[in-house]
Formats: C-alpha cells, sequence, structure tokens
C-alpha cells in the first residue's frame, strides 16, 4: 500500500470509503510526519489531540454511512484563519497568545464537511510578505533542494546549509503540502500569496473569484484584495477543496450569493474548443529563456488539447504591482488600526494611552508591517490622498476593464508564468530593498486587483531542479474553466515528483 | 516625491507606532524606495476614470435590523490584557 501521506485527497476518500483504512490511522500518518518534519519550521502549532479525536469522530460517520465530502481527511490550516479555542497568531507577536472564541467561515465549512485539523501553519506576518521571512515564529525551509544543495537536517535537529524559501505568505502551506505534511492546507491570497509558494513548492495553489469564499473569521490584511483558497498537490484536490470552503455566508457582505459549483466535475472536461489569451504585456523585460520556454510550453499543451490560442493586450498589467502598493497598505493601516493593546494581544505599558498604543505597536508588528502601515498611512493622510490613493484607485479600474475587453472578445481563460522565477535562498532577496521582494508578485498581482480567480499549476523544473508553475485567470466565478484547464497542462506535465523526506 | 525625517516621524505618530532615532534613516531609505516605485503611476492618463469602489459589481446584502448575536461579555474581554468586571481597563484618560 502506498504511504498514507503520499495520498491526493481524492484517493484519501476513495481509501476511506472502501475502508482500505481508517481516518484514525490517516491522521496519525500525519501527527508523525509533522513531528518528524519541526526542522521546516511549516507548522506554528501543531494540534495532534485534536486531530485524532476529529478522526475517530470521522470513523464512526464512516461506519454509519454518512461520510461527508471530506469525512476524514487531514488538513492544515495557515495561522490567518481564526480557530475557536487554538491560538491564532497571524504570525506576529502583538496577537499574543490570541484564542479565538469562534470559529472562521472558512475552516467551519471545512469541519462542517468532515475534515480533520493538523494544526496551524506558519506564514508572513499578516500575510505581508513573498517569502515567508516576516514570520515572528521564523522562516519556513522549503522542501525542495537546488540539486547539488548541502542542505541537510544537522545533528541538533536543525536544518544547515543554504536552504530555500517556500514562498509566501503561505509558506507553511505550501511547504506542508509538498513535504506531505498533509493532505491540502488553507491559505490566503492578497497579491500571490497562494500562487507563488505553490509554484515555488510544485503545488497546485488557486485563488478563487473575490466573494467567493467568505471572508469571516480570517485576519483582515487589505479586505478589498484577501481572498482564501486550497494549496493541494493535484488540481483535482483542489477543486474538491474550494467546493467545501466556498459558499454565502450571511457575516460577509462581500461574499457572494451565488451557488458553489460542483467544481471536481469540471476537472475532466479539457479545453477544447475554449478561447486561451496570451497577454503580450506579461512577457517582461529580462525575462528568464526557462519561464518563456515553460510558457510556450504550456501554450502548446492547451492547443494540443484543442484550445486555440490567441495573444491578447492587458495594457495596464505594468502598473498594477505599483498600483497594489498603494491599495493594500492603505487598507492594512486601517485594518491594523484594531492592535491597540487594549481588546487583545500584547501590551505593553505606557505613561499615557497614546505611549501605551504607540509602545505595543511597535514592540508587537514586525519590519515589513511597519513599513506597510507606515506607507497606507502616508497615502490615506490629508494632501496625499487624491495624488496616490485615488489615482491607484482609478487605475484599478483601468486594470480590470483591460481583463473585461478581452473576456468580451471571447477568451475563456488567460495564461501566463505564475513567477518571475523560482524559489531562491533565505536571506537572499529584499534585505536593502523592500521593491525587489514585491517583484515577486508581479505576474499574480493583477489578479486580485481585478477580483478574478487565478490558479497556479506546476509546469515543469528549471535547470536547478526547482518546481515552476503556470498561471491561469479566469473569468469571474468560473473557477471551473481553470480547473478544467489547470487539469490538462498537469496532466501533459505529468505530477511533480515531490522531494524525499531528507529532514526527517 | 519623498519624505524627510520629520515627515517619517509624523506618519509613525499618526500610525501610533513608536520609532527610534536609529530607526529613522532605515525607515525614510525604505518608504522612499517604495514611493519612486509607486511614481511610474504619474504615467498614466486617469482623465474621467471612476475609482474604484467594488470590484465585482453586487447589491450589498440587507438584513433586517435586529440584534442576532451578542450577549456573551466575558467572551469579549477573554483575551484582553487587562479587564475588571467585563470592562477593558486602559491608562486613565480624563484627569
Amino acid at each position: 500500500m502506498t504511504e498514507l501521506t503520499h495520498l491526493t485527497i481524492a484517493e484519501a476518500r476513495d481509501g476511506l470509503k472502501a475502508k482500505s483504512f481508517s481516518a484514525t490511522e490517516l491522521a496519525k500518518a500525519h501527527v508523525d510526519a509533522i513531528e518528524k518534519a519541526r526542522a521546516l519550521n511549516a507548522y506554528v502549532l501543531e494540534t495532534p489531540e485534536k486531530a485524532l479525536a476529529m478522526a475517530k469522530a470521522s470513523d464512526e460517520k464512516i461506519a454509519r454511512g454518512e461520510a461527508r465530502a471530506l469525512e476524514g481527511i487531514p488538513l492544515g490550516v495557515k495561522d490567518l484563519f481564526c480557530t475557536e479555542g487554538v491560538v491564532s497568531t497571524a504570525g506576529s507577536k502583538i496577537l499574543g497568545n490570541f484564542t479565538p472564541p469562534y470559529e472562521s467561515t472558512v475552516t467551519r465549512n471545512l469541519w462542517d464537511d468532515g475534515a480533520v485539523m493538523l494544526g496551524k501553519l506558519n506564514m508572513d506576518e499578516f500575510a505581508m510578505g513573498s517569502s515567508n521571512e516576516t514570520s515572528a515564529f521564523g522562516p519556513v525551509v522549503s522542501p525542495w533542494r537546488r540539486e547539488g544543495s548541502n542542505v541537510s537536517a544537522g545533528v541538533s535537529g536543525a536544518v544547515e546549509g543554504t536552504h530555500l524559501v517556500p514562498g509566501g505568505s503561505s509558506g507553511g502551506s505550501a511547504a506542508a503540502v509538498a513535504a506531505r505534511l498533509c493532505l491540502g492546507a488553507t491559505a490566503t491570497d492578497t497579491g500571490g500569496s497562494i500562487r507563488q509558494p505553490a509554484a515555488f513548492t510544485g503545488t497546485v495553489g488557486i485563488k478563487p473569484t473575490y466573494g467567493r469564499v467568505s471572508r469571516w473569521g480570517t485576519v483582515a490584511f487589505a479586505s478589498s484584495l484577501d481572498q482564501a483558497g486550497p494549496i493541494t498537490r493535484t488540481v483535482r484536490d483542489s477543486a474538491i477543496m474550494l467546493r467545501s470552503m466556498s459558499g454565502a455566508d450571511p457575516k460577509d457582505t462581500t461574499c457572494a450569493d451565488l451557488p458553489v459549483p460542483d467544481f471536481e466535475a469540471a476537472v475532466s472536461r479539457g479545453v477544447k474548443g475554449l478561447k486561451i489569451g496570451i497577454p503580450k504585456e506579461y512577457r517582461i523585460d529580462g525575462m528568464s529563456a526557462e519561464i518563456e520556454k515553460l510558457w510556450h510550453q504550456g501554450t502548446e499543451w492547451l492547443r494540443a488539447a484543442g484550445a486555440e490560442i490567441v495573444e491578447v493586450s492587458l495594457p495596464h498589467t505594468r502598473y498594477a504591482l505599483p498600483a497594489y502598493y498603494i491599495v493594500a497598505p492603505a487598507e492594512a493601516s486601517s485594518n491594523l488600526a484594531r492592535y491597540d493593546g487594549v481588546r487583545y494581544g500584547l501590551r505593553e505599558n505606557g505613561k499615557d494611552i497614546l505611549d501605551l498604543y504607540e509602545r505595543t505597536r511597535a514592540a508587537g508588528f514586525g519590519r515589513e508591517v511597519k513599513r506597510r502601515i507606515m506607507i497606507g498611512t502616508y497615502v490615506l493622510s490629508a494632501g496625499y490622498y487624491d495624488a496616490y490613493y485615488v489615482r491607484a484607485q482609478k487605475i484599478r479600474t483601468l486594470i480590470k476593464r483591460d481583463f473585461e475587453e478581452v473576456y468580451a472578445q471571447g477568451v475563456h481563460a488567460i495564461l501566463t508564468p505564475a513567477t518571475p522565477s523560482a524559489a531562491f535562498g533565505i536571506g537572499e532577496k529584499g534585505s536593502d530593498d523592500p521593491v525587489e521582494m514585491y517583484l515577486n508578485d508581479i505576474f499574480t498581482v493583477t489578479v486580485n486587483m481585478a477580483g478574478l480567480p487565478g490558479i497556479a499549476v506546476p509546469a515543469g523544473l528549471d535547470a536547478q531542479g526547482l518546481p515552476l508553475g503556470l498561471q491561469l485567470i479566469g473569468r469571474a466565478f468560473d473557477e471551473e474553466t481553470l480547473f478544467a484547464a489547470g487539469q490538462v497542462i498537469e496532466d501533459a506535465a505529468g505530477r511533480v515528483s515531490l522531494p524525499q523526506p531528507w529532514w526527517a | 516625491m519623498s519624505v524627510d525625517q520629520k515627515t517619517v516621524r509624523r506618519i509613525a505618530h499618526l500610525a501610533r507606532i513608536a520609532v527610534t532615532d536609529e530607526e529613522v534613516p532605515h525607515l525614510q531609505g525604505e518608504l522612499n524606495a517604495i514611493l519612486s516605485f509607486v511614481e511610474q503611476l504619474n504615467e498614466v492618463n486617469v482623465d474621467g476614470i471612476e475609482p474604484m469602489t467594488s470590484v465585482t459589481p453586487m447589491t450589498m446584502k440587507k438584513r433586517q435590523d435586529g440584534v442576532t448575536d451578542g450577549g456573551y461579555p466575558d467572551k469579549i474581554v477573554m483575551n484582553a490584557p487587562a479587564t475588571e468586571d467585563n470592562f477593558f481597563l486602559v491608562p486613565k484618560v480624563v484627569e
């Protein structure tokens, strides 16, 4: 029998149904794997007792023939989702030991469908980062190594050598899925935080349309851009997980009142007769020949599967990233005003209330978060609001219009690279100039600005043996086409052979 | 546009984040790097363009104007650093 941690969600679901193994055995296999993988720092909190209790309940459901959609499937949860009675940190010191007395809608939906919680996953602080290096709990080590790399698990159990980042901000989610420390993980994406780490780790990640998934109970970063989605090892698994995560929610007024399609049914649809757009503006200066080749390969795969390939133009693409670095910090500065040392989380006492606020926030927020709050405060301040914030929101209108015009020409989905490069080393980027790190999101951020769905699918390896991903961008609320086209790429590229557990 | 050190201190104060003298020059450099990166937005002609207010066009959901939640002050204050009788405690704000 295949090792239980190597199964896909679909295979585990079928195995549980056929009683080839129990949910308890499946949970136990993952609990053991997590324990041996602490050097990766993917989990910030392990919840083995909870996992085993939930698995036991699943076994009872299965025995009674009452299995639900995700019955007994062990998942990791990004620490941005509030989980009732389980510490939720958002990767920050400022939340301290915050223990929510409520459950986020996304995790509630997953547990209601029978999923099992393994623990909380590491992430960039407040989801602000592209490498998981801004976490207050330290960076996550990618399970991937460059060919001939010196990385190993040292005698002390710590990882030695030059390690790679798993991407961010959902770095713990991506690393845990790639290292087989869960069958799937929840993640969130404000500018690329699902798709970039998925691309870096050879996993599949989808950011659904804004409004597909409720944001209630998910710690807010930039409310008009934030959207949750899954990271999994196959396109089919993402379809299965997204269906459970989605749905209307009376607690989130921006969550759409739309029925959730059977995403899994769309996986085998194929792309015959679909029109796939290739946006010329994504061919950026200095793009590596490898990425260029991968993109071309993806185009050929879709063409061979019966899609019509057309060149399209999204003229405002290059302005998406700078506009994002006004809109997102502006919203963040407002959202993060709630961390005041009074109602929850860390508190640093001061001589008066103002001093208490300032000391608490100075001690509780990390450098990247402070930087973004300050940029946000500046662009919203009197005298600069129109020049920065209003202008950026106008440009956002233009970015969205670009996509609308392309879709109006009959294009069903757009194919682009997911990232400008493969994963880089910890400490290699952004130490002097924050913008260097921001450029990671150049291909993904447009999708958040336009509120559209986007999926990253592994499509090949670079010369160092590291995974590279392609991105498909869809029409609003048409994730189904992304699953269909994503499956074509997965079939053509072949499933990624994930790294062997050198860390265990 | 770029910010000077006085402006960095003013922004930090508006954002309610204490900054030390050593942090100010670093923050100034980083903020100016970001501001110079976003400068390119000035190339775009935005005449007559409406600023985006809602990314997916939808009518806001409405519900009946009634109390649907609450009645658990102990849960509200359970994560607070300092409380008394279900009130949040702060340093004295009125002399």
